[in-house]
């Protein structure tokens, strides 16, 4: 067994062990909020890990796709009445379809191409968003309704906090039995060596497409349910310093590991709010933890932390 | 028809002729060499033939069909696996794994199959671990079959991308330089094995130094020096012939 599969089913069921225990310890509205972020955070991270650990590839504009997400089910629901999954449905696909028609001709090409692409189409995005007032409400940001489904309305911390932990659990399951399938395979064949892989017939530019692709979606559906939940957005969180922050999450939880890119999501989201306290000197501490977790932590913090237990156990 | 065809086939590398205008041809059904000094073209040949480089000039037909422009996947599709001179296993696979993703283009599971674990799937990758755990008893690595494919000794990871490539169910296996760093022992059995693939009715073709093999191995046996066609035959019409003698050994200038 690869490690990564011994630890699947029983990762699956600690995490539902943990979004089911952690309300215990979430004493009022704040936390559940933190908490709420943290998962949305995760769930785009899950994605986007498909993405840079599986396919080996940067998005540097997923913020984009999150702003899209997040500014279609508002725009939808809010300016024309759209029902709110109907929006979700329609905007997801949007995005879906977006990302492929950008991914396609540039993922035929080798190296970092994606990178710079990404890159140009989150500002792009950005720019968008914040100028076309008329529908985004500009740098002022909009409201969006709530979220209802079959005439329930999703509001509260708690509840939210039910749906987001499900789709988190929804969201993993999906990325692990991508992985454990012939196109996970592929993906991480084409890590271990992409010229044995295309030889066995796997054909690179395809299966990276798809791993973008899904990560867009990842992205776009938290999107859409930050909208709905916080009931006003603004413009930056469509930022390219949230794209930095995505793949920081990624890069901190460890390349190639689900439940890390869960475990970064966690951790540089609460970090922050830990560290207000410190006031101006909240982005240098945070900076040093981020650097000390490379130092010690080379291959990300799940994987370093997996290698040295199984040690230890050995 | 033959296997495959390569008519004025030349590749070169930055104004350097690494293969020049070669015709040959491969016929169904045997075990052929090709053979020459270092630095004759032979690797470079191997990788035309799969796609991983695309020619310069000339075509490759592969059983009639022209193939010289497809990339790498799309000849593996076509029935043509190989193997690496350093074994280029998956390491972050389990042994398992590599040779599953060498039958991937017999995966049929659907994304959307994949991703909710639709009925069919489990079916559908039993069915290919089966396969791929066939193969590696066939290779001789059943002792590996749950094994990382990164903790395997030289001589198993050699054999596990053979049967990586098998298990595709190829046409042509080009095997590059099978023997290379096997002691006499591994190398007496991945010439018997050799011989088991092709009474499986596959096309063997390989790079290799190890003469003795070649020479008790091969049907046919194409010799290139300098990225040049030199000589062609049955072994002991090359073994004799002059200007193979030559390139290999010089000649005293007089």
């Amino acid at each position: 067994m690869s490690p990564w599969r011994s630890g699947c089913s029983g990762g699956l069921a600690a995490l539902a062990a943990i979004i089911a225990l952690l309300p215990l310890a979430l004493v009022n509205n704040y936390t559940y909020e933190v908490a709420i972020l943290v998962g949305l955070n995760a769930i785009v991270c899950v994605g986007l890990n498909l993405l840079i650990g599986y396919a080996g590839q940067i998005s540097l504009g997923h913020a984009g796709f999150f702003g899209l997400g997040a500014y279609g089910s508002a725009i939808l629901t809010a300016r024309y009445g759209w029902p709110s999954a109907a929006a979700l449905a329609a905007t997801t696909a949007a995005v879906g379809l977006l990302a492929w028609a950008v991914g396609r001709p540039i993922l035929r090409l080798r190296g970092h191409s994606l990178a710079m692409a990404t890159l140009g189409l989150g500002i792009i995005i950005s720019i968008v968003i914040n100028t076309e007032d008329r529908y985004t409400g500009g740098p002022d940001g909009m409201s969006v309704p709530p979220f209802a489904l079959a005439g329930l309305t999703l509001a509260g911390e708690r509840v939210w906090y039910w749906v987001v932990g499900a789709l988190l659990l929804a969201s993993v399951w999906l990325a692990l039995n991508l992985i454990d399938s012939p196109a996970g395979r592929a993906l991480r064949a084409l890590h271990g060596s992409e010229v044995a892989a295309q030889v066995s017939g796997v054909d690179a530019a395809r299966h990276k497409l798809l791993a973008f692709v899904i990560s867009a979606t990842f992205a776009s559906v938290a999107g859409s349910l930050v909208a709905h939940y916080s009931g006003f957005i603004t413009p930056s969180k469509v930022s390219f310093l949230h794209s930095v922050e995505l793949v920081t999450m990624v890069v901190f939880g460890g390349l190639a590991s689900t439940f890390g890119a869960v475990v970064g999501a966690a951790v540089l989201t609460t970090l922050p709010q830990l560290l207000t306290a410190l006031k101006e000197y909240e982005m240098a501490v945070f900076g040093a933890i981020l650097m000390a977790t490379m130092i010690f932590f080379p291959r990300g913090f799940v994987p370093t932390l997996a290698a040295w237990l199984a040690r230890v156990r050995r | 028809m033959s296997m495959l065809e390569a008519r004025e086939l030349s590749r070169e590398f930055g104004g350097v002729h690494a293969l020049e205008a070669l015709s040959f041809a491969i016929e169904p059904g045997r075990v052929q060499a090709i053979i020459g000094p270092n630095g004759a073209g032979k690797t470079t040949l191997l990788n035309l033939l799969s796609g991983v480089y695309e020619a310069s000039a000339g075509s490759i037909l592969l059983e009639g069909r022209d193939i010289t422009r497809w990339p790498a996947h799309a000849c593996a599709a076509a029935g043509i696996a190989r193997t690496f001179q350093t074994p280029q296993v998956f390491q972050n696979m389990s042994a398992l794994e590599n040779v599953m993703v060498g039958a991937h283009r017999h995966a049929r599971a659907g994304l959307a199959r994949a991703l909710l674990r639709l009925p069919g799937f489990a079916d559908g990758e039993q069915a290919l671990r089966a396969r791929a755990a066939e193969q590696m008893e066939f290779v001789g690595i059943g002792a590996y079959l749950g094994a990382d494919a990164g903790s395997l000794p030289y001589g198993a990871m050699k054999r596990l991308e053979i049967a990586r490539a098998l298990a595709a169910q190829p046409k042509l296996l080009l095997l590059d330089e099978p023997a290379a760093g096997l002691n006499p022992t591994e190398t007496a059995q991945i010439e018997a094995l050799i011989r088991r693939i092709a009474v499986r009715g596959v096309t063997v073709v390989l790079v290799e130094h190890n003469m003795r093999l070649v020479m008790e191995l091969c049907d046919h046996i194409l010799v290139l020096d300098g990225g040049r066609w030199l000589a062609e035959g049955s072994a002991r019409e090359v073994r004799d012939d002059p200007r193979v003698i030559e390139a290999y050994l010089g000649v005293a200038k007089a």
